[in-house]
């Protein structure tokens, strides 16, 4: 039998190392000459009590739900993307063209035509690894890191030479047509009479768009065959071959729905945000999204849970950079310190956890 | 004269978490003697060596040397004691010679050449005074799997051991290996060293120990003379009720064919033929058993035959012919659909995925049939774990809980997973391969009255088994396998061990007359 109870796994592991990790954030905010609890005060102030700071939070939850959830898809399947970044600078790029060469009548059907642009683009992008990894045996890790390097440079490339409007000196495409502008949460409030909530936050109506990936990513993982045989090619291989499961299609089809999931954030940034492609849009959501995979435990709703947070950190990092000596670069500290206590060093949590469970057990006996 | 025991073992116990590996083992070997320790798989043998050896720590209990008491807290220790171990897969660097072997961890200085000279005429004189011929600078991939274990247990004598303990040791050999290997140990004995046998195998105990001791469930239930015991005792000893030991059938009443091998040929991803020329048939109501020395194709056969390997030649299934073109990326589940069931050799690599659920793991290859599936989109659940729940209980899995992990079964209920998968699927063909391996006996039985109940169907069942005994008690006839090359077929009921034993060996039967 298992020695814990699942919800010691699926629960107290992570809350521990998160636990952890804030811990030794405090100690670095003390050496800094900050007071943690100040800067925690701060933090909850910035994102939590004002609907502003809800309003930026779940924009960047919106970015880290779709890259997360990529991560756990190819997780699944034991394969490790870490590509998100340059699939959702290409999905960027669908994104921006269907915006801006479709003339679409309505956001709500430019939303979907960019949804499918940018889980498009993104399929493509992280097609081509995946075939180098199904076909020829060129490890995942290495192919997807590199081309991220490659789909910065092909961005730029637009950026500059081809999407960048005549006369501009920004390395930016046209700005969007306002026909696929899309809601944000400020003008969905005040279509209830709540004029003053959210105002100037980012998040936009794709926020909707990720949870309904978490459900699709949930049916699709634990209810679909095919979700059953990415499982089942993740857990083992010569298993899978056993099984009739055909190793390089389910490769392919993992990485494409990663990438695909991947490319979708943009929808958020570029069409909701931004309202013109611009030159490093994802600013590292694809990396935050292994984290989020890691301490989501590549289930959907942990991946939101964890989505969830790192948006807070993200935020409550800002409000900290803005009114404190802490500089900004301590929230990459502070994720560093989770990833690496989520996942690396849940072991080191998990063990004591172990034998404090069993000498319960005993006891019992 | 009452001489100490060579080992002697008090009050031994382990645990591993909730599960007691070894309790209260107290063992003596006397010097000079074969002992031999017999029981089912997990019932403690290994952990118990492995204490002995330096692996595990004992959380109680005390271990003797030679009448002193010593502590064994790694392999070193375990060396310095002059315990030297021979594992069931052996530790040897597959592309160095056999001198470089036994040197290797034992080396002196910073040179490695005066080493290795002394180790040469070291060896010479190993080899003069136990028979242990070997030719020490041959490549330890390019020699055989009798002389690797013959290096293993010359690095043994290297270290100086006195005690020397094999795990398992006939596992991979011929019987005539096997013959050659009790030899060396009783000249071994002869010059005065202990051994320590461990096998499940009832046949060695009897052929060659002069004590042994039975585990049951991590505790020593008996410590017999050899000569004062049966074969039968033992197995009730080792399982704690009466053991059937042969296979109750009737005989088979073959009729159509089910399964046509033709010309048959595989050449693996190093370019090496592993099938050569196969043609077999299975008939309907018949078990057809394969042996042969692990790793002289028969895996690749069943392989091939599940779907999973490339291969030409021609298979049919039927009457009709299955493609082959397609197998290179996995065809198991239209394999399936045709009514082709297969038990693979390995539960625990192929069989069946250790992090899934029992009723994951119960419609695996069949994940897409109509039966599990609740809409064109999605499984049905709630339906699977219901019929698992079922065939756990038709087929004595115990716990019978679909819900509960498949690594967290033991061998013999993992086995029947995959069985009632397999079986519960009224296939036309069984593929069956080491339907036994790391299953206790009580198991066995059930196992092997499940094979001949659905030969008495009518179905036909390929058996490939390294194995002996159970080849020759289920199967109706028997091809033996050398090198990926059939090299002859024999009735089980007038054939013998040495006769298999010969063609498994590469023999054939013209060179053997």
């Amino acid at each position: 039998m298992d020695i814990m109870p699942r919800w010691v796994d699926i629960i107290i592991v992570p809350l521990l190392s998160l636990f952890l990790a804030a811990f030794l954030s405090a100690l670095l905010i003390i050496a800094i000459g900050e007071s943690p609890i100040a800067a925690l005060n701060l933090m909850i102030e910035g994102t939590l009590l004002r609907s502003a700071g809800w309003g930026y939070m779940l924009y960047y939850t919106t970015n880290f739900i779709f890259t997360g959830l990529a991560v756990s898809v190819a997780f699944h399947a034991a394969l490790f993307n870490i590509g998100g970044e340059g699939q959702a600078m290409i999905g960027g790029l669908g994104v921006a063209l269907v915006c801006l060469l479709i003339p679409w009548p309505h956001w709500t059907l430019a939303i979907v035509g960019a949804s499918i642009g940018a889980a498009l683009f993104g399929m493509i992008w992280a097609g081509l690894p995946a075939y180098l990894q199904a076909k020829r045996g060129s490890h995942i890790v290495i192919t997807t890191i590199m081309f991220n390097f490659i789909a910065a440079g092909v961005l730029n490339f637009f950026l500059v030479d081809v999407l960048k409007p005549k006369g501009s000196m920004d390395p930016a495409s046209a700005n969007f047509p306002s026909t696929t502008h899309l809601p944000t949460f400020q003008d969905l409030a005040s279509l209830f009479g709540f004029e003053k909530a959210f105002r100037s936050a980012p998040a936009n109506v794709s926020f909707f768009i990720a949870l309904l990936a978490c459900v699709a990513v949930w049916y699709l993982i634990w209810r679909s065959p095919l979700g059953y045989e990415i499982r089942a090619l993740g857990k083992s291989g010569p298993a899978a071959r056993y099984a009739g499961v055909r190793p390089v299609k389910i490769i392919m089809i993992a990485m494409m729905i990663s990438g695909a999931l991947c490319g979708m954030m943009a929808i958020n940034t570029t069409q909701g945000e931004s309202e013109r492609l611009i030159l490093n849009f994802t600013e590292g959501a694809g990396f935050i999204g292994i984290a989020v995979a890691l301490m989501g435990r590549s289930h959907p709703l942990g991946v939101l849970l964890a989505a969830l947070l790192f948006g807070f950190l993200y935020q409550g990092g800002a409000e900290l950079a803005l009114w404190t000596k802490i500089p900004r670069e301590l929230i990459v500290v502070i994720q560093a310190l989770v990833i690496l206590f989520t996942g690396a060093l849940s072991l080191m949590v998990r063990a004591p956890l172990e034998r404090f469970f069993m000498s319960i057990q005993k006891a019992k006996e | 004269m009452t001489k100490n025991p060579a080992i002697e073992l008090r009050q031994i116990s382990k645990s591993f978490g909730p599960v007691q590996a070894n309790k209260d083992i107290t063992i003596r070997v006397m010097p000079g003697t074969i002992h031999g320790i017999i029981g089912e798989n997990g019932a403690g043998k290994s952990t118990l060596m492995s204490i002995l050896y330096g692996f595990y720590k004992a959380d109680a209990g005390e271990i003797f040397v030679d009448g002193k008491k010593i502590s064994i807290p790694d392999s070193q220790a375990a060396i310095a004691a002059g315990i030297g171990m021979v594992f069931q897969h052996f530790k040897l660097v597959e592309n160095f010679s056999v001198l470089e072997n036994i040197v290797l961890g034992a080396e002196s200085g910073a040179l490695l050449s005066p080493s290795l000279s002394k180790a040469r005429a070291e060896l010479a004189a190993l080899a003069a005074e136990y028979e242990l011929n070997v030719d020490p600078d041959a490549i330890i991939e390019d020699i055989g799997v009798g002389m690797q274990q013959r290096v293993e247990i010359l690095k043994a004598l290297y270290r100086q051991a006195n005690i020397l303990i094999l795990d398992e040791p006939t596992g991979v050999l011929t019987p005539a290996e096997a013959d050659q290997l009790f030899r060396i140990l009783k000249r071994l004995r002869e010059e005065g060293k202990t051994i320590i046998l461990i096998t499940h195998k009832l046949r060695e105990i009897m052929d060659i120990t002069d004590t042994v001791s039975v585990m049951r469930q991590g505790e020593m239930t008996a410590t017999l003379r050899t000569g004062d015991t049966t074969p039968e005792d033992l197995a009730e000893l080792m399982v704690g009720r009466k053991v059937l030991l042969r296979v109750d059938k009737r005989p088979a009443k073959p009729t159509k064919p089910v399964l046509e091998i033709q010309n048959l040929n595989m050449v693996d991803d190093f370019d090496v033929q592993r099938l050569k020329n196969i043609n077999l048939t299975v008939k309907a109501g018949e078990i057809l058993g394969i042996a042969g020395v692990a790793g002289n194709g028969q895996s690749e056969l069943l392989q091939v035959l599940g779907g999973y390997s490339p291969a030409t030649g021609i298979i049919k299934l039927n009457g009709s012919e299955i493609d082959l073109s397609t197998s290179v990326s996995g065809d198991g589940q239209a394999r399936r659909a045709l009514g082709m069931a297969h038990v693979p050799e390995d539960r625990q690599r192929e069989g069946l995925i250790m992090d899934f659920m029992a009723w994951e793991n119960a419609v695996f290859g069949y994940h897409r049939e109509k039966s599990n599936q609740a809409n064109r989109f999605f499984m049905d659940n709630n339906a699977i774990r219901k019929e698992t729940e079922d065939k756990m209980k038709r087929f004595d899995v115990r716990p019978p809980n679909p819900r509960l992990t498949a690594k967290n079964f033991s061998g013999g209920n993992q086995q029947k997973i995959v069985l009632a998968r397999e079986i519960e699927r009224n296939p036309d063909l069984l593929l069956v391969g080491q339907p036994t391996r790391g299953v206790d006996i009580g198991a066995i039985e059930f196992i092997h009255q499940q094979i001949v109940a659905l030969r008495d169907q009518g179905k036909a069942i390929l058996l490939i088994s390294v194995e002996l005994d159970e080849i020759l008690s289920l199967s109706d006839r028997v091809l033996v396998m050398f090198d990926g090359e059939i090299m002859g077929e024999r009735n089980p009921a007038n054939t013998n061990e040495k006769e298999l034993g010969l063609l498994m060996a590469g023999v054939s039967e013209k060179a053997a007359q």
